[in-house]
This record gives structure tokens, C-alpha cells and sequence, in this order.
């Protein structure tokens, strides 16, 4: 397949080791473009090292996030904020 | 939520099989008991770790099939060819053997028995599975929210679930089923295979001013050309849920 993304519901788990709460029901805004969506609906790349999740809207990165050995390494700076629902 | 079903860390689990069933000559249904599972929505996935002897270790991510029932969690995992995981989960994995479970994860492509609004479920070859966990969670209780499943599968060979499919759609009142083949038809099919199309969703899916809730599964390409047919008709975006199955490496 020419475009293989999956897409934000991929992170529930790596990102479950990291928060106590699921983080991809939350609403993410993107930092590029403005779109409001779940981060469920990231287009999440895998092949990289690590995970690159992209704004469905504009295809920037939101998220990006590695494991090494003894860390998790999240990158949020493309997301403006993330609204989680309590 | 899912943080109502698992409070604190998520932690690896332990499931043996208890039994398997083929649903098609490559894709088989394993019945796991897994002891402290908590419990989960329809729709939620588990990360399924297999360690060799000499320590690698390697996962993948799949749809739990079954609607929640204590301890018990039903997997169907298609067999990907020269797949490093799913060639031994289909073929070899054998009834008593071990496989370590992480979850339930994943708490926005699901659907909740409190749901009130009518429910459209689209897939597109495995991805009936989660969809098929809401089939089964709507059942399970007693719940009259009308579904309809739009089914797009290869052959008919190749359908999941076929016999209680059938079995569902005479027996579960509100639940109505549409099978799209896309290689070859059964005899006696009104039209030659064809991919889902907007008459498809038109008239097999329910009218936007129902304001149903859209479940979409399946291969990428497939989930954003249905996703695109909901929206071009008028649903909103908002209630379109999407879950891509991509090349995982099997």
C-alpha cells in the first residue's frame, strides 16, 4: 500500500505506559493548521523510529513518541493542547 | 472509559488458549482466559506480546472480538503472510499455550451499551472484528439502539462470523446486514463485485438527520474512502469513528 499510516487509536497502548488515563480519546488542537480532532484521528506513521502521529487536516506532526530502554520520550509541540476527558 | 475499566498502570497478563475456531482458511478465532482481566467496551484492542527462548520478544496490536464477559477475551487474527506473529497465532498456538496480554486500550473507537443513537458499522475485511464486538455488546444487553452492519469482503468465503451473522440478523431485533463482495459474488447475486460505493452507504446506512453514530474499520484506503462517502453525505465528521488495520508486519 502506497500510504501506510494507521492512525491515533495505535497509541492507546504505548501511550497507557505512560498516562493513567487514555489519552487518545482526549481532543488535540494542532498547532499548524488549528484542527480540532481526537487524537484517536492523528494519522500515525510507524515505520519511523518510534511513533510520528500527523494532523489529519494539514499533515504536520502533533505528537511524536520513542521508547528507548529506560524512557519514553514525547514530543507534544505540535499540539496546542490536549482537552482529556475526566 | 477505558480508565474506569483499568485504574493504575497497565500491566502485562498472562492468557492461555481455551479453544480456537476457523473462521476462514486463514484467519482463526482464539478464546482466551485471562486471569484479573478487567473487563472492556466494544471496540478496545489488546497488545499481544510473544517471547522466543533465547529472550527476543516482539507485539502487535489486535481487536478483541467478544463482547465482555468475565475473563474471557476472544481474538480473530488474520493470518499475514511471512507475518513474524500471526502465522503462529493462526497455525501453531495450540489450546493450554501461553501468550502475555496488555489492555483493554484505546477508549474512542468504541461504543457503549448506553448509546442512544441509531449505529452505523462499516468494514472492510478484518476490520469486522471491533464492529463485531459492538454486534455482540449490543446483544449482550439487551440494548435496542438499531445497528446496521455494511460487510465489504473479498469472496464470500472469506466473511467472519458468517454462520451467527445469519443467525444474528433473524434473531436480533433492529439489526440488519448488507455484504459487499469485491472479488467474487455469490450465485444468484444481483450485480458483480464492486467496492463500497456511495449508493452502498446511501442505502444501506442510515439518513444523517438520524444523527447515527459511524463505525468504520478496515484497511486504510478503504477507511478513508468510506469516511469521505459519510461526510460527502452529510454526517458529521464528529460522529464518524475511524480505525485503520494497516501493514503491522504481521
Amino acid at each position: 500500500m502506497s500510504d501506510p499510516h494507521l492512525d491515533g487509536n495505535a497509541l492507546a497502548g504505548p501511550l497507557r505506559d505512560v498516562f493513567a488515563v487514555d489519552v487518545t480519546a482526549a481532543t488535540s488542537r494542532c498547532a499548524s493548521c488549528g484542527q480540532v480532532g481526537a487524537v484517536a484521528a492523528l494519522h500515525v506513521y510507524a515505520s519511523a523510529p518510534g511513533l510520528v502521529a500527523r494532523c489529519p487536516g494539514c499533515e504536520e506532526v502533533v505528537l511524536r513518541m520513542v521508547r528507548t530502554p529506560d524512557a519514553a520520550w514525547l514530543d507534544l509541540r505540535g499540539a496546542v493542547s490536549l482537552r482529556i476527558p475526566m | 472509559m477505558a480508565r474506569a475499566a483499568i485504574p493504575g498502570r497497565l500491566t502485562w497478563r498472562v492468557g492461555k488458549l481455551a479453544e480456537a475456531r476457523a473462521e476462514t482458511p486463514t484467519a482463526r478465532t482464539l478464546v482466551l482466559d485471562v486471569p484479573g482481566w478487567p473487563g472492556h467496551l466494544a471496540g478496545q484492542h489488546v497488545d499481544v506480546r510473544l517471547t522466543a527462548e533465547d529472550g527476543y520478544s516482539t507485539q502487535r496490536s489486535y481487536s478483541i472480538a467478544s463482547s465482555a464477559d468475565g475473563e474471557r477475551v476472544e481474538l480473530t487474527i488474520q493470518a499475514v503472510p511471512d507475518g513474524e506473529v500471526s502465522p503462529y497465532l493462526v497455525q501453531t498456538f495450540s489450546p493450554g499455550d501461553p501468550v502475555e496480554l496488555r489492555g483493554p486500550v484505546g477508549g474512542w473507537f468504541v461504543w457503549r451499551t448506553s448509546g442512544m443513537d441509531p449505529v452505523l458499522l462499516i468494514a472492510g475485511g478484518s476490520g469486522i472484528v471491533p464492529l463485531m464486538a459492538m454486534i455482540r455488546a449490543r446483544r449482550a444487553a439487551g440494548s435496542r439502539v438499531p445497528f446496521r452492519l455494511i460487510y465489504s469482503v473479498r469472496t464470500p468465503d472469506d466473511v467472519y462470523y458468517a454462520d451467527e451473522l445469519r443467525r444474528r440478523v433473524r434473531d436480533d431485533a433492529g439489526l440488519d446486514v448488507t455484504f459487499v463482495y469485491t472479488r467474487a459474488v455469490p450465485d444468484g447475486w444481483p450485480h458483480p463485485p464492486r467496492r463500497v460505493g456511495v449508493a452502498d452507504v446511501n442505502t444501506n446506512g442510515w439518513p444523517p438527520a438520524l444523527t447515527p453514530d459511524c463505525y468504520v474499520c478496515g484497511p486504510t484506503a478503504f477507511v478513508e474512502t468510506v469516511a469521505d462517502i459519510l461526510v460527502a453525505l452529510g454526517h458529521d465528521p464528529r460522529r464518524v469513528r475511524t480505525e485503520r488495520f494497516g501493514p503491522t508486519g504481521g
